[in-house]
């Protein structure tokens, strides 16, 4: 086991040069340069400052001198200096964004396994009843609509008819002057909407998994062994039949990991919460090449490790694989 | 669209005094309030912002909310008045010397920092040689290269020679002045006052949380007296439709309406009595420029009767709500360098036609598409991704010009390509896009035959020798009487010409909740005098 690990980890690093290697590449092919949006149509900005832009952020080397650069400093865990007029660290910018992507998203995975699995669960037993078409037609109706305008509908009514919850941001005006539990209550006030319009989108793929691989499961030759020697119909499925549905999930919660530091830059904005999502689309925009670079690679870390740990995660579930 | 610009950054000198009459049609009479009670010091106003500000340090930042932001924070030595007229600011007075060669500040005494420091004549001239410092990578160094020599004859004089007369030097100096004792040796980019700034103006800086709100607080000892608002919040919400739940919930008490939000969806009586629309001409045009270069628009005749069949009120009334107007030139209406004389060309598609027609186009194929020597009449429209209304009015052009017989295509694209790919190299045939107009009418970058290299202005390549010479006086001649001829020619010339067909100026529309009293609408916006803001004492609504 150990030695395994040892060897999936040591795969990573080249894995991991591959990527940051064509993602630099592909970054570099967009047109545009950060120092055209700097001064582009400004009518002031003379040629001769244009390449004393680009000097200054070394875009007039070769690609090739940029990239080695830029990985010497990656090695020392440098992720260099933003291009954007605030030159700030690059880590700095994706240490004050990251808590509350992470927050966001962990709630709204939370939200979906406990929402989702007892729906799946509920839809196999109950194949086709009406219970079953009910809940298909709600998670994909959670699935289908655009999230910024249930948003909007949500906030409208809440917010401004109803007048009981938030509309935007993270924290009311005044949240310093809170005590410890008015804090907290003022967060979840604001955290309730965003959270459930995250969750209510993903609820849909993981019900209809939880679903059909009950409905395997419960087709196998162990339930039947089960039912004939007399349990109770609630044993043979949350003892049985669950723990070996659940197996698959641990994989797509691996995949999930790189996830959790994503944002999504509509949701994000219509909420007004300062995540990674509005973080990485504004440093596309601009070609803020040091941050597209940062926040790629720490994605790239974080997929390697999400499979990493699913696989661990599923030889520590399943005997079967960790005999093999 | 309706982006707030503050001060100095974005409004041109002159008189808009007559268009000021038809300023804001919608505005209640302001009710006859207490004249008794003098106003107090107290509350705090939360201003909606779409954008988090990127950097607090002047020298650095071009960006909309780092302006508004700085110019609380800032001072220059002159600003504009609330008539655009240039008035003193940390300067008290100035001279200019009979050649016209030499500006000399008389700086105001008496002035500190926020953090207590005196404010001399040292800190403007470090201010200068800052933004010409090569190792600062600024954008806005151009206008201070052209000072000779600068100098400083005692502590509360500022002096700045030039070589040759500029018309423009003496706004140049409503640049935000920076503290010398805390920038002199520091790398610029690495300064922490990039996030923490420290200047003279009526508000101190206090808090910055990413991405979510600015803090600013009254300064006690501010020069002109403490501001009566304690406290100033910049609130980002960067999507419009947000920001308005917000405001009507009063998450927000200021921010600039899109049109449909003024003109639709704020007549509700809760609404009229929370809070107060105004509404001004913004300093800013949008116009479809034709790639001179390119064969389709080489003749005059044909850019005439692009002009005529495009229906420009149509274009005010569907895309702005008919909350603008039309524009004829690169000046705004009611400013000093506008010529008014020099009509727009109104629609007439039968005029259009005809002078299609003397250009040798003519529909012989029966397709109903013009063509010329077996060239149909078609090109493609190029605009950027992100402005409504920019793409809508596209639309309505293309609709329009289809009806002449000219096909029209339309694409958008993202701001950096639009720009290296389209724009730059000049491989576009044309382009709806949109200046800001500089508080100078010196138009010499945007038009002058010489700025056509790559990434210069004049994408278009306009060549007109008469342009050319009015534009190199117009930036040399001192005289306000004698510059305004020289632009009314300048526009005479543009409106035969039609380089661009120039389309609409839209209006400002910023919005403040009821509860906020002494605002003055001028033609410099409602924010000329923000420090006299204030809130009588029973209606505050945040007292800490």
């Amino acid at each position: 086991m150990f030695f395994y690990l040892l060897k999936r980890v040591a795969m990573m690093v080249p894995m991991l040069l591959g990527i940051t290697l064509i993602t630099f590449t592909v970054i570099h092919l967009a047109p545009g340069e950060p120092t055209d949006l700097q001064i582009q149509l400004n009518p002031e900005a003379s040629s001769e400052l244009h390449e004393r832009l680009r000097a200054y952020y070394e875009l007039d080397k070769p690609l090739y001198v940029q990239y080695g650069k830029w990985l010497g400093r990656l090695v020392r865990l440098d992720f260099g200096e933003s291009f954007s007029q605030d030159h700030r660290p690059v880590l700095d910018k994706i240490a004050e964004r990251l808590p509350v992507t992470i927050l966001i998203n962990v709630l709204s995975i939370l939200v979906i396994l406990g929402v989702a699995i007892p729906i799946g669960i509920l839809s196999a037993v109950h194949q086709d009843s009406p219970f079953d078409r009910a809940t298909t037609i709600f998670v994909f109706l959670g699935f289908a609509t655009p999230s910024f305008w249930l948003a909007l509908l949500l906030m409208d009514f809440f917010g401004v008819r109803l007048g009981i919850l938030p509309i935007a941001g993270l924290k009311s005006f005044g949240f310093e002057y809170l005590g410890m539990g008015g804090k907290l209550l003022d967060l979840l006030r604001h955290l309730l909407l965003p959270v459930f319009i995250s969750a209510f989108g993903g609820l849909a793929g993981f019900s209809r998994y939880m679903r059909s691989n009950m409905l395997e499961v419960v087709r196998q030759d162990y339930i039947l062994t089960a039912r004939a020697k007399g349990l109770s119909e609630r044993a043979v499925i949350l003892k049985h039949a669950l723990r070996n549905a659940l197996l698959p999930i641990i994989t797509i919660l691996g995949l999930s990991v790189p996830g959790l530091i994503g944002g999504s830059v509509i949701f994000e904005t219509i909420f007004a919460i300062p995540g990674m999502g509005k973080l990485f689309y504004d440093g596309v925009m601009m070609r803020d090449y040091p941050l597209i670079m940062g926040i790629l690679v720490i994605g790239a870390v974080l997929t390697l490790v999400g499979n990493l740990l699913a696989d661990v995660g599923y030889a520590l579930a399943d005997p079967r694989i960790r005999q093999s | 669209m309706a982006k707030r610009r503050l001060a100095v950054t974005a409004l041109g000198v002159g008189m808009a005094a007559l268009l000021f009459g038809s300023c804001s049609p919608e505005q209640p009479v302001v009710v006859a309030e207490e004249p008794a009670r003098p106003p107090v010091h107290g509350d705090t106003i939360i201003m909606g912002s779409n954008a988090d500000a990127v950097t607090l340090l002047p020298v650095l930042a071009s960006d909309g909310t780092s302006s508004s932001v700085n110019s609380l924070i800032y001072n220059g030595l002159v600003r504009y008045g609330k008539n655009l007229e240039i008035e003193g600011d940390l300067a008290e007075s100035w001279e200019l010397s009979p050649d016209g060669l030499t500006l000399t500040f008389h700086l105001r005494k008496g002035v500190t920092w926020h953090d207590g420091h005196p404010f001399t004549a040292a800190d403007v001239l470090f201010t200068y040689r800052l933004y010409i410092d090569p190792k600062t990578p600024t954008a806005y160094a151009e206008r201070y290269r052209q000072v000779e020599q600068a100098w400083t004859p005692d502590p509360h004089t500022f002096v700045v020679r030039y070589a040759k007369p500029l018309a423009s030097a003496l706004s140049s100096w409503g640049l935000d002045i920076q503290p010398r004792h805390l920038l002199e040796h520091v790398e610029i980019t690495k300064s922490p006052l990039s996030s923490a700034p420290v200047g003279t103006g009526p508000f101190v800086f206090r808090e910055w949380r990413r991405g979510e709100r600015i803090v600013l607080e009254a300064n006690p000892d501010y020069f002109e007296g403490s501001p009566y608002l304690k406290r100033v919040v910049f609130r980002v919400v960067p999507d419009p439709t947000t920001m308005f739940l917000e405001l009507q919930t009063g998450g927000i008490d200021e921010m600039g309406l899109t049109p449909l939000q003024y003109a639709r969806q704020s007549d509700t009586f809760n609404f009229r009595r929370n809070f107060r629309k105004y509404r001004y001409p913004a300093m800013a045009y949008t116009y479809l420029g034709f790639n001179l270069r390119q064969p389709l628009f080489q003749d005059k005749r044909v850019r005439q009767a692009l002009s005529y069949a495009i229906d420009r009120q149509e274009i005010v009334k569907g895309v702005l709500l008919g909350l603008g107007q039309v524009a004829n030139g690169p000046y705004v209406p009611g400013t000093w360098p506008h010529n008014p004389g020099v009509g727009y060309y109104p629609y007439q598609p039968d005029q259009a036609r005809e002078l299609l027609r003397q250009a040798g186009w003519q529909d012989s194929d029966g397709d109903g598409i013009l063509d010329r020597e077996g060239r149909p009449f078609s090109f493609t429209i190029v605009t950027n991704q992100g402005n409504d209304q920019r793409i809508k009015a596209g639309e309505i052009i293309q609709r329009r010009l289809r009806e002449v017989g000219i096909e029209v295509r339309l694409r958008v694209i993202e701001w950096a390509s639009f720009l290296k790919e389209f724009i730059n190299p000049g491989k576009f045939e044309a382009t709806l896009l949109g200046w800001t107009v500089p508080p100078d009418p010196d138009g010499y970058n945007v038009w002058h035959s010489s700025k056509t290299k790559v990434g210069e202005l004049n994408f278009i390549h306009f060549n007109n020798p008469e342009a050319d010479e009015l534009l190199e006086q117009g930036r040399r001649t001192l005289d306000q009487e004698q510059r305004r001829k020289i632009y009314f020619r300048f526009q005479e010339i543009l409106a035969e010409e039609q380089p661009y067909a120039f389309l609409y100026v839209p209006d400002a529309l910023p919005v403040v909740a009821a509860r906020f009293r002494g605002i003055e609408a001028a033609p410099i916006g409602i924010m000329h005098n923000f420090i006299r803001w204030h809130v009588p004492e029973r209606e505050w609504k945040y007292r800490r």
